[in-house]
């Protein structure tokens, strides 16, 4: 299967200029006989939205988001949007498309918002994580933050996933000698992840400034072995493309089988006694 | 540079990735000048090492012809802040011109002889922020900052004039930082060494008038902003309580520099507070 990674420049709010984007995008990576096109998080809007996200959200059924949908055709794609949903909350939400029509959906489930962040301001949270089929295997759909919570990986992989795409809007939020500190905490966990899992990971970074923020790419993917494969540039728009041997699941599983040995049960016997403990304590969550 | 490294060799985690940060600050820069509708900057030029900096970045960012570099000296200018001016300029090529503040300077204060350096230093720094900004208009270049980080923290700045900008390529920079980065884009060696100073009068310079010098200050600040160490932690780095006081002192009350004009609320959407974009909003 060959993937490709559109680490893109995002407009802010430009709904319009960033839609003919990603179709440029789509059809360059046509052109590679690429099979999945990865675009970032927010994607068709942007990230700082703030206000702006009153404006930019839209229905899965509306004519810009179903254009891009009919947009999977030859090729699979995933991009970002801001959903404006049937009872009128706004998520943070990647699609899923193949064969001109959605396969899957995934809204954001945890929302940054803290130091620089905002996000629960504006967005309603995901409330379920879900595997999915594709023609390229099973695969599972993460957005920035959701990585960082181990408990949304560790679903995916149990349902499943040999791929888990992660979609991104990381900036740069402390440099140090040894470079963006983001970046590496991000190889890090990732790279985690496909270790405990023998699945792919990918990370679909942007680029690009808004106001004072940096987003800095480096997009990457993991192999099931842990190895990080392929990494983009830092600062530089790029259609990142890479074969990938779904095989190598097969083989990182059975010479590995972490995932294989892992104790489902005890893991919900032990969270539901977790779960009454706090619930004893007053603790609620 | 020695100098530099005898000083990060003090405090090593302020050290930064020279080259990474250089593309951060350009590249965003260009970016924003661009997005702004802008195709040129416009920065004052004082002969220190702060605007030298970000002359160096904004020629990195857009080239020497898209920057413009004022000197605005007054008559108690020290001559030689002018010449390390007019040093930089040539290195770098941009276009530049001098435009003299006396004039309207003691036209200001004629009647009032009494006035108190400070608002002789204040009304200098807001006549070259007017004269950058009427420039900006009339040579459509967007006005650079040079406040770095240390000192808009400390609140050693006039509100409204040195302080002022569209973008400030500094501003999250240590004054430790300026000089390892300023070192980095080959500022030259007599800018980067000489004392600091605000050059408002005679022999003065930043270390003096503040009593401590920067890099025990960015030490400190590093620990107390970036780290969230807690009084009793810093004393154990050895920190002086009369010299923490001090600081954090200056921190606090000079808050207001750092804050746009506090706005009463009467409407549910003010601006600042529940009116919220960014500068990039395009509609």
């Amino acid at each position: 299967m060959r993937i490709g990674i559109a680490q893109m420049r995002p407009q802010l709010g430009r709904l319009e200029q960033n839609i003919e984007n990603h179709l440029k995008l789509i059809n360059k990576a046509k052109e590679k006989q690429v099979d999945l096109l990865v675009f970032p998080e927010l994607s068709v809007t942007g990230y700082h939205l703030f206000d702006i996200t009153f404006d930019v959200a839209r229905r899965l059924t509306s004519a810009e988001i179903q254009m891009l949908i009919q947009q999977a055709d030859g090729i699979d794609v995933v991009f970002g949007f801001v959903e404006h949903s049937s009872d009128h909350y706004f998520y943070n939400s990647a699609v899923y498309a193949s064969h001109r029509r959605l396969t899957h959906l995934h809204r954001k489930v945890y929302l940054s918002t803290y130091g620089t962040f905002h996000e629960t301001r504006y967005f309603g949270t995901g409330k379920s994580v879900r595997s999915f089929s594709t023609r390229f295997g099973q695969l599972g759909l993460l957005i920035s933050e959701d990585a960082w919570h181990f408990s949304l990986p560790y679903l995916l992989a149990m349902d499943g996933a040999e791929l888990t795409i992660v979609l991104s809007n990381s900036i740069v939020n402390g440099v140090t000698k040894e470079g963006i500190l983001t970046h590496q905490k991000w190889k890090t966990l990732l790279t985690s992840h496909a270790m405990g899992y023998g699945n792919f990971s990918l990370f679909a970074n942007r680029v690009g400034s808004e106001d004072n923020f940096s987003f800095y790419g480096g997009s990457f993917i993991v192999d099931p072995f842990g190895e990080i494969v392929t990494e983009a540039p830092v600062f530089q728009e790029e259609l990142m493309i890479l074969d990938l041997d779904m095989d190598q699941v097969r083989q990182a599983r059975f010479q590995t089988p972490l995932l294989r040995d892992e104790k489902i049960n005890l893991t919900i016997r032990e969270l539901q006694r977790i779960r009454q403990k706090q619930t004893d304590g007053g603790e609620n969550r | 540079m020695k100098v530099i490294d005898e000083l990060l060799e003090q405090a090593p985690y302020l050290r930064l990735d020279e080259r990474l940060v250089t593309t951060i600050l350009t590249s965003t820069l260009r970016e924003e000048v661009e997005k702004a509708g802008f195709d040129r900057v416009i920065l004052g030029l004082s002969g220190g090492i702060d605007s030298a900096l970000s002359l160096y970045l904004a020629v990195k960012a857009l080239g020497k012809d898209r920057v413009i570099a004022v000197r605005m000296p007054y008559r108690m200018s020290s001559p030689s802040s002018l010449a390390d001016a007019e040093l930089a300029i040539e290195d770098t090529g941009v276009e530049s011109m001098t435009i003299d503040i006396t004039p309207q300077i003691d036209a200001y204060f004629e009647s009032m002889p009494g006035a108190s350096p400070l608002r002789r230093g204040n009304k200098m720094a807001r006549e070259r922020m007017s004269i950058l900004y009427d420039l900006s208009a009339d040579y459509r270049a967007l006005v650079i900052g040079t406040s770095n980080r240390t000192e808009l923290l400390l609140g050693y700045g006039t509100q409204y004039g040195d302080t002022a900008s569209a973008i400030n390529p500094l501003g999250d920079l240590w004054k430790t930082q300026v000089r390892q980065l300023a070192a980095y884009l080959n500022v030259p060696e007599q800018i980067i060494t000489k004392p600091p100073s605000a050059d408002l009068w005679e022999d003065q310079t930043d270390e003096k008038e503040l009593g401590f010098r920067y890099i025990d200050v960015d030490r400190f600040l590093y620990f107390w902003i970036d780290r969230r160490y807690t009084r009793e932690q810093l004393q154990k780095l050895s920190f002086q309580d009369s010299f923490m006081d001090q600081v954090m002192g200056r921190v606090i009350r000079n808050q207001f520099k750092r804050t746009m004009p506090m706005i009463i609320k009467v409407n549910p959407r003010t601006v600042g507070i529940d009116f919220r974009y960014l500068r990039d909003w395009k509609g």
